[in-house]
């Protein structure tokens, strides 16, 4: 029966971990769908900015109550995870509590996770409310109707699960401690537990012992479906969040990037000497597809958790335009998704035809004023305005689709040296009314 | 007006054989809109006052590109921004200082992977520097007991991450800066950004001046200050809307200097 136990768990573990490394895989070709973009100068800020907005949750405090209790959840997390070690000791080897002959360091540590585990508990709770009771706008958007409003419900609930199973397997488990049942080792703290072992203490011993697994699987069983859950949901910020706010974009948040296969075909026009004769015509301006971003565009989406801070923060969201920065990450996310599918599906090289302005509207591409107050708000240094002035582009530059001002404006830049209708040769009139 | 003041372009400079130290970008809105025309004599009375020795581009300047490049216009933009680079290269500049935040983001930070590699100052920070050089010094308290907010614009502020020279001009000139809620990094636009200015606002249901400037006039200043020709007019708009134009002023930094010091 024990060995049963035993491979039964081996068998599960490594099933999951198969899933998991198949699906990881996946995400991680298609994030490189995007255009190779080589990104490793300042190695030294780039640890320094990641410890901080990643590590450090920096950016996550500037709003403080959802900042605290998403660090009560951030600890607990990483922390109580240092418990599945163990569990996945015992599950392997058949043990019980492999870990406690670290003496009285283990005890405190297995408290510890207790009074995190209440924690985490309460901050679930919190943030339950704060989307379905407290009702904050910027989780109501058109945008997180259906499955992305589901998605986050299934976490928060789904942590508390965790967390009651935690505390319910040690209350058990003392129980069993103390009426010395073979195999269960005296071992632990239980500043939590202590209280719920009246709930059991009824049972016979043979009866605990089935609780007591019935727990312990419930909460590994419990970790491998989340483990394998996360890289489908908005959840993957919290491996993702490391490696994004590593690639952060270093340069001024104004600085757009120049296109080179423009530059080109400038100077061929302007100055053919500084012109490279056998750079070929480009294919395309601007973003059409994920194809067309960087793939650090792509692992932007992927790691975005849907918080909205930076669609909140959006002067034109904010004002009722059609524009929401969240959006334009989900959409973008969910194109790679599909195009990753499509070309599962139909081999390396297909294209499904679709495009990213299937998902996001001209109306919404206009509505930027290129702010960067999503940016600044990102609490992952996230940055949607690259990818909607990318699109902006393809639709001026391939498209010339532009409202009809946009036009004028153009035309009176290239005849007039400004973007009103103005005689360049009265540029400096003003100069003379001094 | 107490003496002429003749603005020198670079031209005649260079046709003495001369060089300016800093050349004094006006910008589009600088050398025609009427109100941001202002903006830009205050600035040069300013530096006339200072006795810096600057000059103009005059006709020879160009639009920076910055609006066609934000509308998604790249070849145009590259367009302007390569002739602008000859002219200022041909000139031997190595020095700009400018009165709109659009022209001194662009210069500076997307003209020099085209050739163009000059060290670019909006008015604000040469005001700042200005100050603490002790070259601009405010006798009589000029402002004192004023209550004036200050609108960051945002390619001043996010963009380059100039916050704190705008506001040390404020308090040199010993004014009460009452801040609005959103400032500094979380500013808000005033909604003309990315060429805005030259379209219709997308449909909503508020204007985004709107928003910004009840924001500002619920400081309960009596002065917004502005380092934008954009910002300024958006604002200027938002005041009349709200029907405050006798009780609220909308001025650059410079006009405020300028004030100050009864240029």
């Amino acid at each position: 029966m024990q060995y049963i136990e035993q491979l039964l768990f081996v068998i599960i573990l490594g099933v999951a971990l198969y899933f998991f490394v198949k699906k990881i895989k996946q995400i991680r070709r298609n994030i490189f769908l995007g255009k190779d973009e080589t990104i490793n100068d300042q190695k030294a800020e780039r640890w320094k900015i990641m410890t901080k907005v990643a590590l450090g949750q920096s950016k996550m405090v500037v709003r403080p109550v959802a900042g605290f209790f998403h660090i009560l959840i951030y600890i607990g997390f990483v922390l109580i995870n240092i418990e599945v070690l163990e569990i996945l000791i015992d599950g392997v080897a058949g043990t019980h509590r492999s870990l406690s002959f670290l003496g009285s360091i283990y005890n405190t540590a297995i408290g510890f996770f207790e009074i995190l585990a209440v924690l985490v508990l309460i901050a679930c709770v919190v943030f339950l409310a704060r989307r379905f009771i407290i009702k904050i706008p910027r989780f109501h958007s058109p945008e997180m109707k259906g499955w992305a409003t589901q998605d986050a419900t299934y976490i928060l609930v789904i942590e508390i699960i965790l967390m009651v199973a935690l505390l319910k397997m040690n209350a058990v488990d003392q129980l069993l401690q103390s009426r010395g049942a073979d195999h269960y080792v005296a071992a632990g703290s239980f500043p939590v537990s202590q209280f719920l072992t009246g709930f059991f203490s009824s049972y016979d011993t043979s009866t605990l012992i089935v609780f007591e697994r019935v727990f312990w699987w419930f909460h590994i069983l419990g970790i491998l479906f989340f483990l394998n859950y996360v890289p489908y949901s908005k959840h993957l910020h919290i491996f993702l969040a490391f490696p994004n706010t590593w690639y952060s974009r270093l340069k001024p948040a104004g600085e757009f990037g120049n296109m080179p296969e423009i530059t080109n075909e400038v100077n061929l026009m302007l100055d053919p000497s500084k012109a490279d004769p056998n750079m070929p015509p480009p294919e395309k301006f601007g973003v059409n597809d994920v194809t067309d971003l960087s793939w650090k565009n792509v692992l932007d989406a992927y790691s975005c958790t849907e918080c909205g801070r930076c669609t909140s923060a959006c002067p034109a969201n904010i004002t009722g335009k059609k524009l929401s920065p969240r959006k334009v990450m989900m959409d973008t996310r969910d194109r790679a998704e599909e195009l990753g599918k499509a070309k599962d599906k139909n081999g390396t090289d297909y294209h499904d035809g679709k495009s990213l302005h299937d998902l996001i509207s001209q109306e919404e591409l206009l509505a930027c004023t290129t702010c960067n107050a999503c940016v600044e708000a990102c609490p992952i240094n996230i940055n949607p305005v690259e990818i909607i002035f990318g699109m902006r582009q393809y639709q001026t530059l391939e498209k010339s689709a532009m409202p009809s001002e946009w036009v004028m404006m153009n035309n009176n830049i290239e005849n007039n040296q400004a973007p009103w209708q103005f005689s360049p040769t009265d540029r400096a009139n003003w100069s003379k009314e001094i | 007006m107490i003496e002429q003041i003749s603005v020198p372009t670079v031209a005649e400079l260079t046709a003495k054989g001369e060089k300016p130290d800093v050349l004094f970008w006006v910008g589009c809105a600088g050398s025609f809109d009427e109100r941001a025309q202002k903006v830009t004599k205050a600035f040069v009375k300013i530096l006339h006052h200072v006795g810096l020795k600057y000059a103009i581009l005059g006709t020879e300047e160009s639009c920076t590109g910055d609006p066609a490049k934000r509308a998604g216009n790249e070849f145009l933009f590259q367009m302007q921004a390569m002739a602008n680079i000859a002219t200022l290269n041909a000139y031997e500049i190595s020095k700009i200082v400018t009165t709109c935040p659009h022209c001194f983001n662009t210069i500076k930070n997307e003209y020099p992977s085209l050739g163009g590699n000059y060290e670019v100052i909006h008015h604000t920070q040469l005001l700042q520097e200005l100050i603490d050089d002790g070259k601009l010094t405010f006798g009589e308290e000029p402002f004192k007991g004023r209550k004036i907010t200050y609108h960051d614009s945002c390619y001043l502020g996010r963009a380059n991450g100039v916050y704190d020279a705008p506001r040390k001009i404020l308090e040199a000139l010993d004014a009460e800066l009452v801040e609005m809620k959103r400032c500094r990094k979380n500013g808000l636009c005033c909604g003309a950004g990315g060429a805005q200015m030259f379209k219709d606002a997308e449909q909503g249901n508020k204007e985004i001046n709107i928003e910004r400037t009840e924001e500002a006039i619920g400081t309960g200043a009596d002065i917004i200050s502005a380092n934008c020709p954009f910002c300024t007019t958006m604002i200027r708009d938002g005041v009349k809307h709200a029907e405050k134009e006798d009780k609220v002023e909308v001025l650059d930094l410079a006009e405020l200097v300028a004030q100050a010091k009864d240029l």
